[in-house]
């Protein structure tokens, strides 16, 4: 190699320097879940990054257009299996709007209860595990040890503790008894200091600092673009919460603030989740102290509830009433609405077309991550191959909701 | 809301004629029916407009009518976070004709108009990468559309002897369970077993 003979070699193909392709996932710890992403890399650098989706595909809404309304609402629980009451939740509301029911006061307060420990449930689990995938092993176990509490909560309220099936079109299905009252009560008091233990060991820690601070930025215009929602949102500074902007249930009448970045990293976003659970904290005591001077009844007596288990054994309507309902359904009159919730996540909607039987016609969930994930093409190119893992991380990406 | 909502329908009806077929506020949402062809405009129309700003694309989705000659609905839910309020579109097309894509407007469209191929198979012209998003590699079919079956046509096990995952025609044990609710003696479409023998008479 004396150069008597030119460099040819390093212009035949052998030589020459391409990108390198590699699968992430679909069996990745930090895919959360069964997420394939073909990543072209540049050295180190993501050029491309093309998510493969639908391995968890169920057809979710295939089979809501056989199944009765109420049949339908267990799979919004299999949805985000994170904060299964959330997206229930939407359902119920897409329901209610198409018939006109009135929620009873009681019912709807524990709504919220509940809607904020599904988001305390969620935050916790995205806040550890993304800390977990960007090295710290700790916060995980400490975060799922407040969750057990909270599933526990989740239990003694419905039966389940994930699939619970507890929102109910007109209500909730069952009374909350008073020492679980108390008991969610004296837990959150307990449970800032908690968040607090989790705060010391992420917020200043430098490792978690400098894998996180000014990744994934997210801009206000890619916000429009890319059509997010939730954490996504408020991270980059703009204060939209549909809890406050579009408010449903009775969230216009609970006093609490909603945190926003400033520079839309995925650090903001984790600042951003731990102060909405301080939030939800909040709402959970006010709620509580609403709810112990609320007595009253829990579903909307009427068509789309079933009879009281008392009228049941004694009147023979009324046991009509109840077979009918659990066989055949209500039927919902027709027309198509549009109802979204503020899920831990994002803007979780459900697009129902009713045509006046006791079956939906389409049945469409919109779900926040779908999105969320679409952008990691745009999100993630131009960043090291383990800012994938982070950037995944904060955009909170459950399989359950993205695939349906 | 709904008088927001009814002057704000006035005022797209008003600026964009040549779109808009019809509209109307139910249930306090605001729908409008534009035809397929100024989908395009229409939409780049509402995110520019000042009153109506409609910059996030919330939701592209199709409900399957067999029985219209406009088969197909496209619907689109737009969201304005700066003026507070949404719009849903409704575009109604036959099962052979194309949607013009709006990925140029929205890039989020991108994938909810492949899951709407994917499910319907309705082509959306000037997509960029149009391929099946949810359902299998080489799948066949459009599930959502109505003549699908929910069960399917094919399912997949693990071939101890071939050492790989095999598609096979779906086998049902028992009949796919259907219910109606019809009252035997008042709306049911079908003779009861037995009933047959009353009409002969």
């Amino acid at each position: 190699m004396d150069g008597s003979k030119g460099f040819e070699d390093a212009l035949t193909g052998e030589q020459k320097i391409r990108n390198f392709n590699i699968n992430f996932g679909p069996q990745h710890p930090a895919a959360h879940g069964v997420l394939r992403l073909v990543l072209e890399l540049d050295g180190e650098i993501v050029e491309r990054c093309d998510p493969h989706i639908g391995l968890l595909h169920r057809g979710t809404e295939k089979l809501m257009e056989s199944r009765t309304y109420l049949q339908n609402l267990p799979y919004f629980d299999r949805l985000d299996y994170v904060a299964p009451m959330n997206q229930e939740h939407a359902w119920c509301l897409a329901i209610e709007k198409l018939t006109g029911v009135q929620v009873p006061r009681r019912a709807s307060l524990i709504r919220v209860l509940f809607s904020e420990i599904g988001r305390i449930l969620n935050h916790l689990l995205n806040v550890t595990t993304q800390a977990m995938d960007v090295g710290a092993l700790t916060p995980p176990l400490w975060g799922f040890e407040e969750r057990e509490d909270l599933m526990i909560f989740y239990e003694r309220a419905c039966g389940a503790r994930l699939h619970a099936a507890y929102f109910r079109p007109g209500g909730v299905h069952q009374d909350l008894p008073d020492d679980l009252i108390d008991d969610i009560e004296a837990w959150s008091h307990r449970f800032p200091k908690r968040l607090d233990d989790i705060d010391g060991l992420l917020s200043e820690n430098r490792i978690f600092k400098q894998r996180n601070v000014d990744i994934g930025i997210v801009t206000e215009e890619e916000i429009q673009q890319y059509g997010f929602s939730g954490v996504m949102v408020r991270g980059s500074g703009l204060a939209w919460d549909l809890r406050r902007s579009q408010p449903y249930e009775c969230y216009d009448e609970f006093d609490f603030k909603i945190p926003v970045g400033k520079n839309g990293d995925c650090y903001d976003r984790y600042l951003v989740r731990m102060e909405e659970m301080r939030q939800s904290i909040k709402i959970i005591q006010q709620a509580i102290a609403k709810l112990r001077e609320e007595p009253g009844d829990v579903l909307a007596r009427g068509k789309i509830t079933p009879p009281s288990r008392t009228d049941m054994k004694t009147s023979m309507e009324s046991l009509i009433h109840h077979f009918k309902l659990y066989t055949e359904g209500f039927h919902v009159p027709a027309g198509e609405v549009y109802c979204a919730v503020e899920a831990p996540k994002g803007e979780f909607g459900v697009y129902l077309v009713a045509d006046g039987t006791n079956k939906p016609y389409r049945a469409k969930l919109r779900a926040p991550g779908f999105l969320h994930l679409q952008a990691m093409d745009h999100v993630a190119g131009g960043h090291q191959l383990a800012d994938v893992a982070a950037i995944i991380g904060t955009m909170d990406i459950v399989f359950g909701e993205v695939d349906r | 809301m709904s008088d927001a909502l009814k002057e704000l329908g006035e005022h797209i009806e008003l600026k964009r004629p040549d779109c808009v077929l019809s509209w109307d506020v139910t249930h306090g949402e605001l729908n409008v029916d534009v035809t397929p062809a100024n989908i395009k405009g229409f939409v780049e129309f509402l995110k520019t407009d000042a009153t109506c700003r409609f910059s996030s694309l919330v939701d592209i989705t199709g409900v399957d009518y067999p029985e219209r000659p406009k088969r197909f609905d496209v619907v689109y839910h737009f969201l304005s976070m700066y003026q507070n309020h949404r719009i849903r579109l409704r575009v109604s097309i036959r099962e052979e004709d194309l949607v013009p894509s709006i990925t140029e407007v929205h890039p989020s469209a991108d994938w909810f108009e492949r899951e709407v191929y994917d499910m319907f198979g309705i082509i959306f012209s000037g997509h960029p990468d149009l391929r099946r998003i949810l359902t299998d590699y080489g799948f066949r079919g459009h599930p959502l559309r109505k003549d699908f079956p929910t069960t399917g046509y094919t399912e997949v096990r693990y071939d101890e002897t071939q050492k790989r995952v095999v598609y096979e025609p779906v086998s049902l044990v028992q009949e796919y369970r259907q219910f109606d609710f019809m009252s035997p003696w008042e709306g049911a479409e079908y003779i009861l077993p037995g009933d047959e023998k009353t009409e002969a008479k």
